[in-house]
């Protein structure tokens, strides 16, 4: 049985997506820049995506700008912003746990004289709007903070974040690129000013994405050349990818709230039942303000890489934020903001789901996961002390 | 990105366990860097008559821990600190350059083990010359930075 549960790191092209993409990769090629019907056509196209994508979050067409997918999208508003107001002030806040298109994004900054602050999170991953409230300064120009983590699936309170930026007259900027498709953003009610998003988490084609930029915000660009997407961000539209774009945000958003029902019902099957079979577990992330299809467990006294190996094995995709899968020292800058040890964090395993997933395979991963932990558990010098009693 | 070798050891490791009245013991690697090895040694006139191991890691540790283990099992002290990393990784069939330290953990445990034998029995080994205990902050990891 292959079961795949990293819907976080991307989701398969849905076939409505793809039938919708395809006569644009084949018949309807024009460009939409050229006068000619051949142009024309693929113009009108672009102009239902953003149409599409506009209704999602309750936002003007003319306030959607595509990209080359998320990470461009945060880059553009970050790098954006920080141009576009360098004068008036070079402070940026966001936090501990971003992406690392934010957090590198900001790094780089830092290098060109911005000054950043990392707000710190909670166990569960929240931020204080406390903290927030006073690391603003009278030179902050921009707030960044994701709307929810993509590991460990905390939703951070975007509102009440947006008002205080309001109330500060500071830019708001939200990384949504987990929870597009998943929760309800009417930007007519939320004070925010600048959205990420993207297409492959929500079952459309990679490689494409999308910036919301309230009207009256201006930025910086940051990819020039033509006059695409008003001038803002250069070179000829990923048609094909731009229209499945539009298409997964509509079928995502036809009816997000049986969509997020379903989803946290198997959410919390999964997570209960394989925290109540392996002891010494525990759960990453807020218990309640989480994703609807995310679950990050931590199995002490295990190492994650070959915990995923182990489930690769038996037909299960999972990750994990051990060092030893993400190929750098330390386990996820995650998983340490939120106060794991480095052990604690290099047990952890992310699995999330998504539309194609069933219980049957719920019931899978809690037949098959038990006895790998166990096995990996009765190899590890630190579970000895556990049998010995002394835990 | 793992050979063959090195799932076949990880899935079926050799040697795993403990050894109840060990003649030696070796740990080295800590949690922070997420590789812990410990080994155990039964050694009768100075021969390795039985190695168990207990490795908490990635899949490469373990797999360097069970191959490591097989090669020096019924050899004498000094074959066992003869025994270098980059045997283990060949014997492997190779581990990407990110896993290299899994073999050097492996190499260093059977050496740290050796040592405790030396000292519970004031004995010298021409393979210890100028070795050092570990004190566990030692970082072995070459990862390679993002980016």
């Amino acid at each position: 049985m292959n079961v795949y549960l990293d819907y976080s790191a991307t989701t398969p092209v849905k076939p409505e997506v793809l039938e919708a993409m395809m006569p644009f990769l084949t018949q309807q090629y024009g460009n939409p820049s050229s006068l000619h019907r051949f142009g024309r056509e693929s113009r009108k196209a672009v102009d239902v995506a953003r149409d599409q994508i506009a209704k999602t979050l309750n936002a003007s067409p003319d306030e959607i700008f595509f990209t080359g997918g998320g990470s461009e999208a945060d880059n553009w508003a970050i790098k954006g912003t920080a141009y576009a107001l360098q004068s008036k002030g070079r402070h940026i806040i966001t936090t501990a746990i971003e992406h690392h298109a934010v957090l590198h994004a900001c790094e780089y900054l830092e290098k060109e004289g911005f000054q950043v602050t990392y707000l710190p999170v909670d166990e569960s991953g929240l931020i204080s709007l406390e903290d927030l409230k006073n690391a603003i300064k009278s030179d902050t120009i921009l707030i960044s903070v994701m709307y929810a983590n993509n590991e460990i699936g905390t939703i951070q309170p975007i509102e009440e974040i947006g008002r205080i930026a309001r109330e500060h007259r500071v830019l708001f900027h939200t990384d949504a690129v987990q929870t597009y498709g998943h929760l309800v953003m009417d930007t007519k009610q939320l004070p925010v000013d600048m959205i990420s998003i993207s297409a492959h988490k929500l079952y459309g084609p990679k490689g494409v994405g999308a910036l919301y930029l309230r009207k009256g915000v201006r930025i910086h660009n940051l990819i020039h050349g033509g006059g695409q997407e008003k001038k803002k961000r250069a070179g000829t539209e990923n048609i094909a990818g731009i229209v499945g774009f539009g298409k997964a945000a509509e079928l995502a958003y036809t009816d997000v709230e049986a969509h997020d029902q379903r989803l946290t019902a198997l959410r919390d099957n999964l997570k209960n039942r394989l925290m109540e079979t392996i002891p010494y577990t525990r759960l990453n992330g807020h218990p309640e303000r989480r994703l609807c299809n995310n679950v990050n467990l931590s199995f002490e006294f295990i190492e994650g890489e070959s915990m995923l190996l182990s489930l690769d094995m038996v037909g299960i995709g999972a990750s994990s934020g051990s060092a030893c899968t993400s190929g750098s020292l330390d386990p996820s800058h995650v998983l340490l903001a939120i106060g794991l040890s480095h052990e604690i964090a290099h047990g952890s395993l992310r699995l999330t789901l998504g539309d194609m997933t069933t219980q049957e395979e719920i019931d899978y991963v809690v037949e098959q996961l038990p006895p790998i932990v166990q096995r990996l558990r009765d190899m590890s010098p630190l579970y000895e002390q556990v049998k010995e009693g002394n835990r | 990105m793992y050979s063959e070798k090195v799932m076949e050891h990880f899935t079926n490791p050799r040697n795993v366990g403990e050894i109840a009245d060990a003649d030696a013991i070796g740990q080295v690697g800590n949690p922070k860097c997420g590789d812990i090895m410990k080994m155990y040694f039964k050694i009768e006139n100075d021969v390795i008559v039985d190695v168990k191991f207990k490795t908490f890691g990635c899949g490469s540790a373990i797999a360097s821990s069970s191959m490591a283990t097989e090669l020096i099992k019924g050899k004498t002290i000094d074959e066992a600190l003869a025994l270098s990393n980059r045997a283990v990784a060949d014997a492997l069939d190779g581990l990407p350059p990110v896993k290299m330290h899994c073999s050097v953990l492996a190499e260093e445990a059977i050496k740290s083990a050796m040592f405790d034998f030396a000292q519970r029995h004031q004995r010298e080994f021409e393979g210890l010359k100028g070795y050092q205990p570990p004190t566990g902050d030692e970082d072995h990891h070459d990862h390679g930075e993002e980016e």
